[in-house]
């Protein structure tokens, strides 16, 4: 059922101010107000819309990987999906951080068993974060980077572990309740760091049954589990279904109850036509983005002119409610999720270039710096684009009408994953459609791919700019929310508006469609969460 | 016959290997990195340390004729290596997906014998009667619709009218059978009926050909039964070139059902073998590109050795 009651997510008091000035963060959700005893038993079937790569978490960057394997794990600290972006202990009970923020104490619960019915000690947490942090050779940790802050870690005695930290950190405590952090098992490490890639050995809800490569995952309730009277469910099948239409007919037909990535808006009406009240709506934005990558090296799109030209020209707010009609791209916003605490308000926003409400001032002050930067009427060039529909296709199209207002003729390059990494990474490219997705609101990984490009290979528009570099290190550092917000609009101020080395489009919309019987789900403005461990089925 | 056999089978191993070199160059021309795709794909960082690491892992760091030596010598050991998306070794990748692909290639194969002999040799027999016009118009509009288009009607039309969906996931056939031919069937039947009408097509026109020869105008004189006629003479030699087509279109669809496997989202091979060019896993389309050759090249054997011991005047060549 959908309805249209409007659900406010409590993030901080500086959304509060702003939720008037944003789009509701979360809409249409009849669960919040649910007070039901949940009911235990049943097998949930979900959708996937991808397959994992290997089974381990701190390597791989897939929520194909998330779904399927996080039920049979625990982490340290974790969002609390009902409350996001709460953050709660999983294994830790408490924790303290020093007065200086260089040190966190973490106390970890008693009793807690992996599945194979060893304890989970400190040793485990330790051994879990120096493969994530300083991974022996031949070991891929995709998110060491994030952590490059932590000096060493101590476990002073079986249920305490201690992080010391080169400086103090602000995202650091967040980086703890990552969804990709699993807690392994430190005797299976110590024998083999690359154990967890083709196995499952977990302390969380659920116990490892079964995987077929491409079909299948299943896993069953944890007798064992830490938490009482969890999970709810007697297990769980994850069905591995690449494409959307198929996705969809699970859903219809009842075979899979939900999908916890998200459906476009079309694939949402058709559902919904299709059962009535036998669904319910979850919308909410997302942490995830288009931006315009701009070849910072290549003539004429070296002049800073004409990328705040390109930018000048794209109506956001016009764009916004013709493409959040048939594709997942919906808000306005600048370099931080619309709705978030880090979000720039709109009074603020709509001075950066490309953001005004005067479309048509926008687009004479962008031809005017085209004539400026010397670049004649008609001028050509490409913008690349991955041959994904949904919402890649969507904004390229729209891109290219935009910047035909300020008379560029622009062709459209839509290539597959390989080849178009490929001409991004060697810079063989005009101008490009990328993407970036998170699991939290959080500049330290926000800004990550706008830094240089020397210190981010993700930076693909190919700039240096010292600048910037070291608004970033400061940010993370600030010492309170004030100090950082002000350095971030010195940051976004200098990538959208002075420089324009590259420019978002808009973010994202992310909408769940599921059945009405499957309770205790939330929608988060992140598609890397679904703790099983509360999900229940009404029936 | 032996010494055709053998000479026939020995001719298997430079095809195989030429096929090897081939792929192996081809995919290292195409732009694309598989660890750049693993990480970026999703948008996250990653150092480039931990990029050339990886890369080192697989081996993508040394020379090309080393790459390609390493695999050669782990196939003739019949190793072939692990799949460098999910590290699983490449024969269990591509032996999950095998029995299904196989199973939907031999149940459309059944379909389409099944409907298109009885029914080319009926059209040919009533040439220009209201049963050839109809077979004619069966197997033109099979040749017309796409299968995937025909798999998303069923799908479609099991959704609206009983809100039912064939199976999501495979359960083989000595499992549950039940379950197993829910699954199947319908992808079967909407693939096999295109194969049917290429089949049908063909045997129509093979059996009116064979109908007009001197043989069959002896045989008739000769007092012969119309049915005698028709299955010793007539059938058995059309059947030359609809077995060479039913054995090619067999050949295909182990590996070319794509569409048709995204459709009614079916783990098989056709969907393997595009995801893995997409991801630039060098090792499973290698090892895909090097079996479905091998199946090609395989049937086209069997095909010939049916054709021989039907038109002994092949044999004696």
């Amino acid at each position: 059922m959908r309805t249209s009651k409007k659900v406010s997510l409590n993030l901080c008091r500086a959304m509060v101010l702003m939720i008037s000035l944003v789009p509701p963060v979360f809409q249409a959700t009849a669960q919040a107000a649910e007070k039901e005893k949940p009911r235990t038993g049943g097998e949930l079937v979900f959708a996937v819309g991808g397959t994992p790569p290997s089974f381990d978490g701190h390597r791989e960057t897939t929520f194909a990987m998330l779904h399927p394997v996080s039920p049979h794990y625990s982490t340290l600290l974790r969002f609390d999906l009902l409350n996001y972006p709460k953050i709660i202990g999983d294994v830790a009970e408490s924790w303290q951080i020093s007065k200086d923020g260089l040190t966190y104490t973490f106390k970890l619960r008693r009793g807690i068993k992996f599945h194979d019915g060893s304890l989970l000690t400190s040793k485990d947490v330790q051994a879990t974060y120096e493969k994530i942090i300083f991974p022996p050779k031949g070991v891929a940790s995709a998110r060491q980077a994030s952590y490059a802050v932590v000096d060493k870690i101590e476990t002073p005695d079986v249920y305490t572990v201690v992080f010391r930290l080169k400086h103090p950190s602000t995202s650091f405590l967040a980086n703890m309740a990552s969804p990709w952090n699993y807690i392994y098992k430190a005797d299976i490490l110590a024998k083999d760091p690359r154990w967890y890639e083709k196995n499952v050995m977990g302390s969380g809800p659920f116990v490892f049954v079964e995987h077929v490569p491409g079909s299948h995952w299943v896993g069953k309730k944890n007798p064992n589990y830490f938490i009482k009277g969890r999970p709810y469910l007697d297990g769980y099948r994850a069905v591995f279904i690449r494409d959307t239409a198929p996705r969809v007919a699970a859903i219809r037909s009842g075979q899979a109850l939900i999908e916890f990535r998200g459906f476009s808006p079309a694939a949402r009406d058709d559902i919904v036509k299709a059962l009535g009240n036998k669904v319910v709506v979850q919308e909410s934005s997302w942490i995830c983005n288009l931006t315009v990558v701009i070849n910072n090296e290549k003539k004429p799109f070296s002049d800073p002119r004409v990328r705040r030209a390109l930018t000048l020209a794209v109506d956001r707010w016009e764009g916004s409610k013709a493409l959040s009609k048939i594709s997942l791209m919906k808000y306005v916003g600048g370099l931080f999720r619309p709705g978030s605490e880090f979000a720039t308000p709109e009074a603020e926003l709509i001075k950066l270039a490309g953001y005004g409400k005067n479309i048509e001032a926008s687009r004479k002050e962008a031809r005017r710096l085209l004539k400026e930067a010397g670049v004649p009427e008609g001028f050509s060039f490409t913008l690349k684009n991955r041959n994904i529909k949904e919402p890649y296709e969507y904004t390229g199209v729209f891109l290219i009408d935009q910047w035909r207002r300020i008379g560029l003729n622009v062709s459209h390059v839509q290539q597959e994953g390989g080849p178009y990494f490929n001409d991004f990474r060697q810079g063989n490219y005009d101008a490009g459609v990328d993407f970036n997705c998170d699991f939290m609101d959080e500049p330290d990984l926000q800004l990550v791919k706008l830094l240089s490009s020397d210190k981010s290979p993700l930076n693909y528009a190919r700039y240096k700019d010292r600048v910037l570099d070291d608004l970033y290190e400061k940010q993370g550092r600030a010492a309170n929310l004030k100090e950082r917000l002000k350095l971030l609009r010195q940051f976004e101020k200098r990538v959208l508006d002075e420089q324009a080395y590259q420019f978002h489009v808009l973010w994202w919309q992310k909408i769940n469609p599921h059945w009405a019987k499957v309770k205790g789900f939330k929608n988060v403005p992140s598609h890397y969460f679904m703790h099983l461990g509360d999900i229940w089925l009404s029936e | 016959m032996h010494r055709y056999i053998l000479k026939r089978l020995l001719l298997m191993i430079p095809t195989l290997l030429g096929v090897a070199v081939l792929v192996f160059l081809m995919l290292r021309v195409a732009p694309g990195d598989i660890v750049e795709l693993k990480y970026a794909g999703t948008g996250t960082f990653a150092p480039r340390e931990a990029i050339e690491r990886e890369r080192a892992e697989f081996g993508l760091d040394k020379p090309l004729w080393q790459q390609f030596m390493s695999w050669t010598w782990g196939i003739v050991r019949f190793d072939f290596g692990n799949s460098m998306w999910t590290g699983q070794p490449v024969i269990h990748e591509i032996a999950i997906r095998l029995e299904l692909s196989l199973q939907l290639a031999l149940m459309a194969t059944l379909v389409a014998i099944s409907l298109s002999i009885p029914l080319g040799a009926l059209a040919a027999l009533k040439q220009d009667t209201w049963i050839d016009y109809a077979v004619r118009i069966f197997s033109i509009a099979g040749l017309s619709i796409p299968s995937f288009w025909l798999g998303i009607l069923i799908i479609l039309g099991f959704l609206i009218i009983f809100r039912w969906l064939p199976p999501l996931t495979f359960t083989s056939f000595w499992v549950d059978p039940k379950a197993n031919l829910t699954q199947l069937i319908w992808p079967a039947l909407a693939v096999g009926y295109r194969y049917s009408a290429v089949a049908t097509r063909m045997t129509r026109s093979a059996v009116l050909e064979v109908l007009r020869e001197d043989y069959i105008r002896t045989a008739r004189a000769k007092g012969l039964w119309e049915r005698v006629v028709l299955v010793r003479h007539a059938l058995k030699n059309a059947m030359l070139p609809v077995i060479t087509i039913i054995g090619l279109e067999f050949a295909f669809l182990v590996g070319g059902l794509v569409v048709t496997e995204q459709v009614f989202n079916l783990n098989g091979i056709g969907m393997l073998f595009v995801e893995s060019i997409a991801q630039r896993d060098y090792m499973i389309v290698q090892t895909l590109v090097l079996l479905i050759s091998f199946v090609f090249i395989f049937v086209n054997f069997l095909v010939d050795l049916i054709n021989a011991c039907l038109d002994p005047r092949i044999r004696y060549q």
